[in-house]
């Protein structure tokens, strides 16, 4: 990448390319954008992040909170969904019944791709204390989950990291945007 | 009106049915015996002086190993009129091959409406049959769930092995199929 840029530099010796993200650099004047796709690609992708909402108990409130003007979300581009065929990413929030579980696979499957899937709170992650009869003991037994957030309930500030870091994988992907991967 | 001549006044009225009256803590109960438990209820409901016009909840206990009726169904009720609490304990035993109907009492709904949902919360979950309701089917649990989950004798783990809820099973088969397709 360093070389397509140092071409183009020694080419256009006048202009002046400025960084605005790493590895993203702007020409003044022509209103184009020299960068890897896959820069591209992950920068819009992480920077409007929009999640499917799934509180489904306790979780639920405390991601609501996140949401609200006090901690706000909307200032990393994350809006929530009500639909899953608008959203990029599940947050499930809360405790996960055998009953529920189809419908938690529905929805996921209902989202189109690139999709995400964050499992906020112990009892997404492990079941918590709620080892019985009608509890799932983590959400991974059924979905491919990216980020576990633990903690009962996780606080804002948690649930913003682990959002942040799910924004940091998916900077890090490469070539996540072809038909032929 | 004080809770203890309540009990008085039924084992009076109904003294073959009243097996024990229990005071614990200031609490009253009796415990009653299955076959005119209806009976008993409608009078506490009709009767002047009670006139328990609520019931606040209605319940499912489960004494395996501990009682020889295995099971109970607990009436709380309540008087709106003369603000006093009661509670009746019905008990009820587990069927068996000579006795195939003997996990059932009859149904409350036509004397409080509300107990239609609480009846089938009991169903549910301990299996107690209601005879006469009008609509006996599972609330919480998927309707086809296998088991009385709130017995003492089921599984306390999450893990139920071949017990386990067939869409349950079906749907951790699915999602190990579907791995193959997810993109990492
Ligand atoms: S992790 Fe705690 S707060 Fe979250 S859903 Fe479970 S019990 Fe509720």
């Amino acid at each position: 990448m360093s070389n397509i840029h140092s071409a183009i530099e020694t080419e256009t010796q006048e202009l002046q390319l400025t960084e605005i993200e790493q590895g993203i650099k702007i020409i003044p004047g022509v209103n184009a954008l020299i960068a890897a796709f896959d820069k591209i690609v992950n920068w819009s992708r992480y920077s409007s992040l929009w999640p499917m909402t799934f509180g489904l108990a306790c979780c639920g409130i405390e991601m609501m909170t996140t949401g609200s003007s006090h901690y706000d979300l909307d200032r990393f581009g994350i809006i929530f969904r009500g639909s899953p065929r608008q959203a990029d990413c599940l947050i499930i929030a809360g405790t996960v019944t055998k009953k529920m579980a189809p419908i938690v696979r529905r929805v996921y499957d209902q989202m189109p791709e690139p999709r995400y899937v964050i499992a906020m709170g112990s009892c997404a992650c492990t079941g918590n204390i709620y080892d019985t009869y009608s509890t799932v003991l983590g959400v991974d037994k059924f979905l491919p989950v990216d980020v576990f957030i633990p903690g009962c309930p996780p606080r804002p500030e948690a649930f913003m990291h682990g959002l942040i870091k799910l924004q940091e994988k998916i900077a890090s992907e490469n070539f996540k945007w072809s038909k032929w991967r | 009106m004080n809770p203890l001549s309540i009990a008085q006044t039924i084992q009076d009225k109904f003294p073959k049915e009243v097996k024990e009256i229990v005071e614990f803590r200031k609490q009253v109960s009796v415990i009653i015996q299955r076959d005119r438990a209806k009976e008993i209820l409608a009078f506490l409901y009709f009767n002047k002086d009670f006139n328990f016009d609520y019931l606040v909840d209605l319940c499912g206990v489960d004494y395996m190993g501990q009682k020889k009726p295995r099971f109970e169904v607990v009436y709380n009720l309540f008087s709106m009129k003369h603000r006093h609490f009661f509670r009746v304990r019905v008990e009820v035993d587990e069927d068996t091959q000579d006795a195939p109907d003997n996990l059932s009492v009859d149904t409350v709904t036509d004397i409080w409406r509300g107990a239609d949902w609480h009846e089938r919360e009991c169903f549910d979950l301990f299996g107690i049959r209601f005879k006469g309701h009008p609509d006996l089917r599972r609330i919480l649990m998927p309707e086809d769930w296998e088991g009385y989950p709130l017995r003492k004798d089921y599984p306390l783990k999450s893990d139920l092995g071949d017990m386990e809820w067939q869409e349950y099973k079906d749907l951790i088969e699915f999602s190990e199929k579907a791995k193959q397709y997810e993109v990492r």
